[in-house]
């Protein structure tokens, strides 16, 4: 059988087998609802509530302040559409966010600020639109972009959001950002914070939103009232509870494990910029990676297309991606790439390798050999 | 694997020869479209089908070279009064370029088709198209443009059977889009808005007059671009002592041209971007103009067909596919 490598940790983290173990727990063992009245409601409620309390934590907010969510998306569309349908106005984002805060942006004709060639986002600008704009709802700008793995300056940006439009919120979209950034400290500056489990190994399908006391968002989910009202529908205990675990075992082990994966990520990226020609790091200048999220490695290929490297990767048993998953194998260069500034013949052959808890330094040798022996076959096709 | 039931049983029937195969299913039209190619249902048939036969399925994006070497040429030719053919454009650039490019590079030995049509080898080893075993069914065409390269490479295991053999086969292997409508028209042409929905969005469509062989108005349309030569009907002329016939087009001149019968009628046809499956022909050949148009007997020349009988005028932009007996010997545009 091909030895395989999983270098797509960004799409999907695998989960965590104490998260498995709490999951597996809590279906077998709780089957209460927790908006019940009986001891088996109670037992389930219990199993929120410390989850709440963990994730309080490690999220630095109040356990009163979570809302959990289906998901990532979930958790930002609640973010911009409740934010700003509660009190109207307008809202800005930067030009690097994921569909979940982009779109919904856009269909609110929201303003985009620029980035740098880096990805990082240009405050200047981001002032200059903030005194331009009148009325400001929400700024949402991500803690750690998913493409490249650009670190944003949350606390900078909210000292700009708080001088020049005081009455807006503040939301960092940090469903990146948990395992390689500790975002208690960094997106302390924030009104609203997403996450989702599945990208620090928890499940797929459950996420939350920080709600901080005093910030009014608008339910986009309606019904039975559950999270005080900000997110109605039954909450998914298990998949809370194995959010919790996986939280809480990521939030522990990050400094050891940041430091290894930064380890093999800058083996891996460095490997690759010396085995393949005219290969590029993208946004990165001078090999300084300090601006980026530890598992994340994005590298661009002139003269080889996207679609047809994952191909190859995919048969020598390499899962990698293009882009953001959400675009796998769109032949169209990514808005994050392009709001970066990297030339289309750059952009078109993107890869990105994105490393987790469970990556080996077996993973980064497969890739090693696996990316240059496709990258060369396809321009030697051409 | 476009998600229709001639893909899949390809798919099958390669798998039953003991290839080792993957399923491709392109993205090309990325607009609105009504259930046929490139919807979001039709990939989902693909893949359940390569999962029922156990191959991995990919989905290939050519969205943007479908727009510039399909949507573009066709938008543009209309809006020259020109009768595009974007089918055979997509054969030309897409399937057998782009997709066969892609295989090559990849490290795949062929592409397979759900054409009905069949590739066949001649004594002297060369290859030709030749039409598929179900004569009304017959897509050789739409494929007129394969040359001895891409022959060499094009498998298209459906085209010795008929259509209801297909279903059948197709059925008796539990392949769950047995039963599925064939496609109908253009991709990426809504049956609700047509074609002059998608034009209309696209370009200013020109008001014209209609105008008699002598130059004398006889009516309006609202659409010169719409109009094609030798169409009859749907120009709103009352009728006529006689049957009356677009003899032309002119969207410079917003002109539509009518006359009888005979007025249209053609000795000669010139051809423009020919080309061959092989080496270039000459003398008698037969002409299909039309993807299920009769076939009719004339001489090649050159660029220059001439008939054996005068024909009806064949709409500027027309594909010619070039035969002899069953086989492709090539085909053109007309000019």
């Amino acid at each position: 059988m091909t030895p395989i490598a999983y270098l797509d940790c960004a799409a999907s983290m695998p989960v965590r087998q104490e998260a498995v173990a709490e999951m597996t727990r809590v279906l077998t063992e709780l089957p209460g609802n927790p908006s019940g009245a009986h001891f088996a409601a109670r037992a389930a409620r219990r199993v929120l509530d410390d989850a709440r309390d963990v994730l309080s934590e490690v999220l630095g907010a109040g356990p009163g302040d979570i809302v959990f969510t289906g998901g990532g998306t979930e958790a930002d569309n609640l973010a911009v559409l409740g934010a700003q349908a509660a009190r109207g106005g307008t809202v800005v984002v930067s030009a690097v966010e994921h569909p979940a805060v982009r779109d919904p942006a856009a269909g609110l004709d929201g303003l985009v600020a620029p980035v740098g060639c880096s990805g990082r986002i240009d405050l200047d600008a981001l002032a200059a639109l903030l005194e331009a704009a009148d009325d400001v709802a929400l700024v949402s700008v991500m803690l750690v972009n998913n493409e490249v793995g650009t670190i944003q300056p949350i606390a900078e940006v909210a000292d700009v959001v708080r001088r020049l439009a005081p009455d807006a919120v503040l939301h960092t979209d940090a469903v990146q950002a948990l395992s390689w950034v500790d975002v208690a400290e960094a997106a302390a500056g924030a009104d609203l914070i997403s996450v989702s489990a599945h990208k620090f190994g928890g499940p797929k399908g459950v996420g939350a939103l920080v709600v901080r006391p005093g910030v009014k968002v608008a339910a986009r989910q309606i019904g039975g009232g559950q999270e005080r009202d900000r997110r109605s529908g039954t909450q998914n205990v298990a998949g809370v509870a194995a959010m919790a675990t996986a939280a809480r075992l990521t939030a522990d082990r990050r400094p050891e494990d940041t430091e290894r994966i930064a380890g093999l990520r800058d083996r891996l990226a460095d490997g690759l910029l010396a085995a393949v020609p005219d290969a590029v790091e993208t946004g990165i200048t001078d090999g300084d990676r300090s601006g980026r999220a530890a598992g994340l490695a994005h590298l661009c290929f002139p003269g080889v297309e996207a679609e047809a490297l994952l191909f190859l990767l995919d048969q020598a048993g390499l899962a990698a991606s293009a882009a953001s998953s959400c675009a796998s194998g769109a032949a169209e260069p990514s808005p994050v790439l392009a709001a970066m500034g990297v030339p289309r013949d750059q952009a078109t052959g993107s890869l990105r390798l994105s490393l987790g808890w469970a990556s080996t330094a077996a993973d980064v040798d497969r890739a090693l050999e696996a990316v240059p022996a496709a990258v060369a076959r396809l321009r030697a096709a051409r | 694997m476009s998600g229709g039931v001639d893909s899949s049983l390809t798919a099958a029937l390669l798998v039953e020869l003991g290839h080792e195969v993957d399923g491709v299913t392109l993205r090309l039209w990325g607009g609105e479209s009504d259930q046929g190619c490139c919807s979001v249902a039709d990939v989902e048939d693909a893949r359940r089908v390569a999962d029922h036969l156990g191959l991995d399925h990919h989905v290939f994006n050519f969205g943007p070279d479908f727009d510039r070497q399909v949507v573009a040429p066709y938008i543009a030719a209309h809006a020259e009064g020109r009768t595009p053919n974007p089918c055979v454009e997509c054969n030309r650039h897409l399937k057998f370029d782009r997709l066969l490019g892609r295989a090559r590079a990849l490290g795949f030995d062929a592409i397979a088709t759900g054409h009905h049509a069949r590739v066949v080898e001649r004594p002297d080893g060369s290859r030709r198209i030749a039409r598929g075993a179900d004569g009304p069914k017959d897509q050789s065409y739409v494929l007129y443009m394969l040359d001895q390269a891409a022959l060499a490479q094009v498998l298209l295991p459906v085209g010795a059977l008929t259509k209801a053999d297909v279903r059948e086969r197709a059925a008796a292997l539990g392949l769950r889009t047995a039963a599925k409508p064939d496609s109908q028209d253009v991709c990426f042409i809504q049956a609700s808005s047509g074609r002059r929905g998608f034009l209309e969005s696209r370009i200013e469509l020109t008001p014209g007059r209609i105008v008699d062989a002598e130059g004398h108005t006889v009516g309006e349309v609202d659409a010169v671009e719409l109009v094609t030569v030798g169409q009859r009907r749907g120009l709103g002329l009352r009728s006529r002592q006689e049957p009356s016939f677009v003899t032309a087009v002119d969207v410079a001149a917003a002109t539509v041209t009518m006359g009888r019968k005979e007025e249209l009628l053609d000795r000669d046809l010139t051809l423009t971007d020919l080309v061959w499956a092989d080496r270039p022909a000459s003398g008698p050949v037969l002409a299909q103009c039309s993807a299920h148009g009769e076939v009719r007997p004339g001489v090649l020349d050159g660029d220059v067909l001439a008939w054996d009988e005068p024909q009806l005028r064949v709409a500027p932009g027309q594909s010619v596919v070039l035969y002899d007996g069953d086989e492709v010997l090539g085909g053109a545009i007309v000019g």
